[in-house]
């Protein structure tokens, strides 16, 4: 995996030096609040409902043993003894104090991690494929290219006062995994002619205007990236809209002035800067990062201890048939670790489970983490004759749920329960969906469904791109929750459309149990997913069914 | 009959630890929201936010939070309020 330089060493703890220096005079009076806040912002510290909130960046997804086991003493000695891995990939504390934030940031630097860019307007935290480097289906593994986004836009000088935040996904798979139509810019991997170049998709985003990403180039050769990206943050940077903080992101300046003009503008800036990045550099830098990525697999040990466990224990069998993904080399997995235990708080580890996982991915994996948008844990290469033994330690620490794909691996944001800006909770309804079901014996039956769920407009949920989205929202006091179906966060990307009314609190859980029993009903067999049947028969028939509406009323 | 203005209370975070405070009667912070002074009106509660909120090296973030007045104190009126007098309110496993 990349190791940070003496250049990013001395950086981080310059910055940390300063951050410490800024609480003091904060805490001396020295600061007000209103000079200090954007600050604290620039280093990842929000101010939650119960308490401060430190987002630490995982920088595309991608976490080592010892990183993972310094995530686990910092949620023990400064926090609740867990952390909250987010949609974004990264992991957020929930309760620390300001005054040891700067001891927190200085426990993260010593292991290559930090907070900065985690807030603020500017380039966030490159999200990535989290099977990346390990997949069947990838053309190449995107995070060297990730790495070299995350060293130019770290701290550029150009990008700090952004007109809103941005965000960036990238994919080296035709399968995406990294919903990169949902961001303010999606790179997708693709060749042309045997050259590995990028789609690069803008202007997608979540939130309270949703908007699907729009095709600014089809082909954009490798080495051009750092320019081409330039370009287009330089054009969003004069065009973007500050006099609204709702219509400032680049998907609204792209809707507002057209595609074609944010591409002639960012073609033309393109031409400007291009001459100043020398093709050559990027690519010598590349692929000395590229190297640090490259992992040299193994095979220790025969794969029978595999088939035998499959044979022998039917919850080894259905956990291997849920949680594991085909790995470009036949003998090697792709572990997703569950953090959905029915009823648990998804995304949520505790200090012994993070470094459960650091210790499993020392001896197994390669020494390989990764945190999915999915809010699950990753062991990208592990040999098949050590699933069993991987299992086992999993299930010994209440990870070996095998649910991955299915409805109770529901991603959900915070919600009231933790964040300041939300309007209703999402972590119980996510917990009652699951349990509930859970107790019905229903979900192998249902078979693969996404369900997402955001506690305000804000989407960190995903819920437009949710099968099943649902947002909770303030309707006169009461928390009411709106339900969309049909939305795709995949290659085929699409926004879900809502059903009509919301549902209360306590109407939710049979609300979703009224749209799946409908589909059990309608589909057409096991082989067609409650996706499949919804392209098949469209909104209708599931409003019905939801409303419980007679079928002559459905239309 | 005239709508009534409810009554408030003045809340916020502790600027240090973040934790969730209310001003109290003897014009101190707590952490227990049945401590906190109750304000009938907006000429008493407006004067004591302000009061409040320039007491910057103690809080961050006060505001006024609207409640019902009960013998065992102050009742939030809004969910939102429940949640910060009482915590995350979903199933933990986590130790609090």
């Amino acid at each position: 995996m990349y190791a940070y330089t003496d250049f990013d060493t001395a950086f981080l703890t310059e910055r940390n030096r300063q951050f410490r220096a800024q609480v003091a005079r904060r805490l001396d009076g020295s600061l007000t609040e209103e000079e200090f806040r954007p600050l604290r912002l620039m280093n990842g510290l929000y101010l939650q409902l119960h308490a401060y909130m430190l987002r630490v960046a995982v920088p595309y997804g991608s976490l080592n043993p010892a990183q993972l086991r310094a995530l686990a003493d910092i949620a023990e000695r400064w926090d609740r003894g867990y952390g909250h891995f987010t949609t974004r990939q990264n992991i957020q504390f929930n309760w620390p104090a300001l005054t040891d934030v700067p001891d927190m940031l200085d426990a993260l630097a010593k292991v290559g991690l930090h907070a900065i860019q985690t807030s603020g307007n500017t380039v966030r935290n490159v999200t990535s494929d989290h099977f990346a480097g390990a997949a069947a289906d990838e053309i190449a593994d995107p995070r060297p290219w990730a790495e070299l986004i995350r060293q130019w836009s770290t701290d550029h000088p150009e990008f700090q006062f952004l007109p809103r935040k941005f965000k960036i996904a990238i994919t080296g798979s035709p399968r995406d995994r990294a919903v990169t139509r949902a961001h303010d810019i999606g790179l997708r991997m693709v060749t042309l002619d045997g050259a590995a170049g990028f789609e690069v998709i803008v202007g997608g985003g979540l939130g309270r205007t949703p908007m699907l990403g729009k095709v600014i180039r089809s082909f954009l050769p490798a080495s051009e990236l750092l320019p081409y990206l330039e370009a287009i943050l330089s054009t969003y940077n004069l065009l973007g809209r500050r006099d609204n903080k709702h219509k400032a992101r680049i998907k609204i300046a792209v809707h507002e002035n057209g595609l074609e003009a944010v591409r002639d503008l960012v073609e033309a800036r393109f031409a400007e800067i291009r001459p100043d990045f020398d093709p050559a550099v990027a690519d010598a830098e590349l692929d000395r990062i590229a190297a640090q990525f490259r992992v040299p697999l193994r095979r220790s040990v025969p794969d029978t201890p595999y088939s035998d466990a499959r044979a022998a224990s039917p919850v080894f069998r259905a956990w291997a048939d849920t949680n594991l993904h085909p790995h470009r080399d036949p003998g090697h997995a792709i572990v997703t670790i569950s953090l959905k235990a029915h009823g648990a708080s998804p995304g949520d580890a505790t200090s012994a489970q993070m470094r459960a996982v650091a210790d499993l991915a020392e001896r197994f994996g390669y020494g390989e983490i990764r945190v999915s948008h999915e809010q699950n844990l990753v062991l990208p290469h592990v040999e098949l004759g050590n699933l069993p033994l991987v299992w086992q330690q999993l299930k010994a620490h209440g990870l070996a749920t095998a649910n991955v794909g299915l409805l109770s691996d529901i991603i959900a944001c915070p919600g009231m329960d933790y964040c300041a800006l939300a309007t209703a909770r999402s972590i119980p309804v996510a917990q009652e969906i699951a349990t509930h079901f859970e107790r019905l014996k229903l979900e192998h039956d249902i078979g693969p469904l996404k369900i997402k769920i955001s506690g305000c407009i804000n989407a960190c949920g995903h819920h437009h791109v949710g099968h099943i989205g649902i947002l909770g929202l303030d309707r006169a006091g009461v928390e009411t929750y709106q339900i969309t179906l049909g939305g795709d966060g995949s290659e085929d990307a699409a926004l879900g459309a809502r059903t009509g009314p919301g549902f209360a609190y306590d109407q939710i859980v049979p609300a979703i149990e009224r749209i799946l029993q409908a589909y059990l009903r309608l589909r057409e067999g096991r082989d067609e997913t409650f996706l499949q049947a919804y392209r098949r028969l469209g909104l209708s028939p599931f409003q019905a069914a939801l409303y419980e509406l007679d079928s002559a009323n459905a239309a | 009959m005239a709508e009534q203005t409810p009554a408030t209370v003045v809340t916020g975070n502790a600027l240090r630890s973040g934790k969730v405070v209310w001003l109290t009667t003897s014009d101190d912070w707590s952490h227990e929201m049945r401590a906190a002074r109750v304000f009938l009106s907006t000429t008493e509660a407006e004067p004591a936010l302000a009061r409040a909120q320039a007491r910057a090296g103690e809080v961050v973030g006060c505001y006024l939070a609207d409640v019902r007045p009960t013998p065992q104190g102050p009742e939030p009126l809004h969910f939102r309020e429940v949640f910060r007098r009482d915590g995350p309110s979903h199933a933990a496993r986590i130790p609090a």
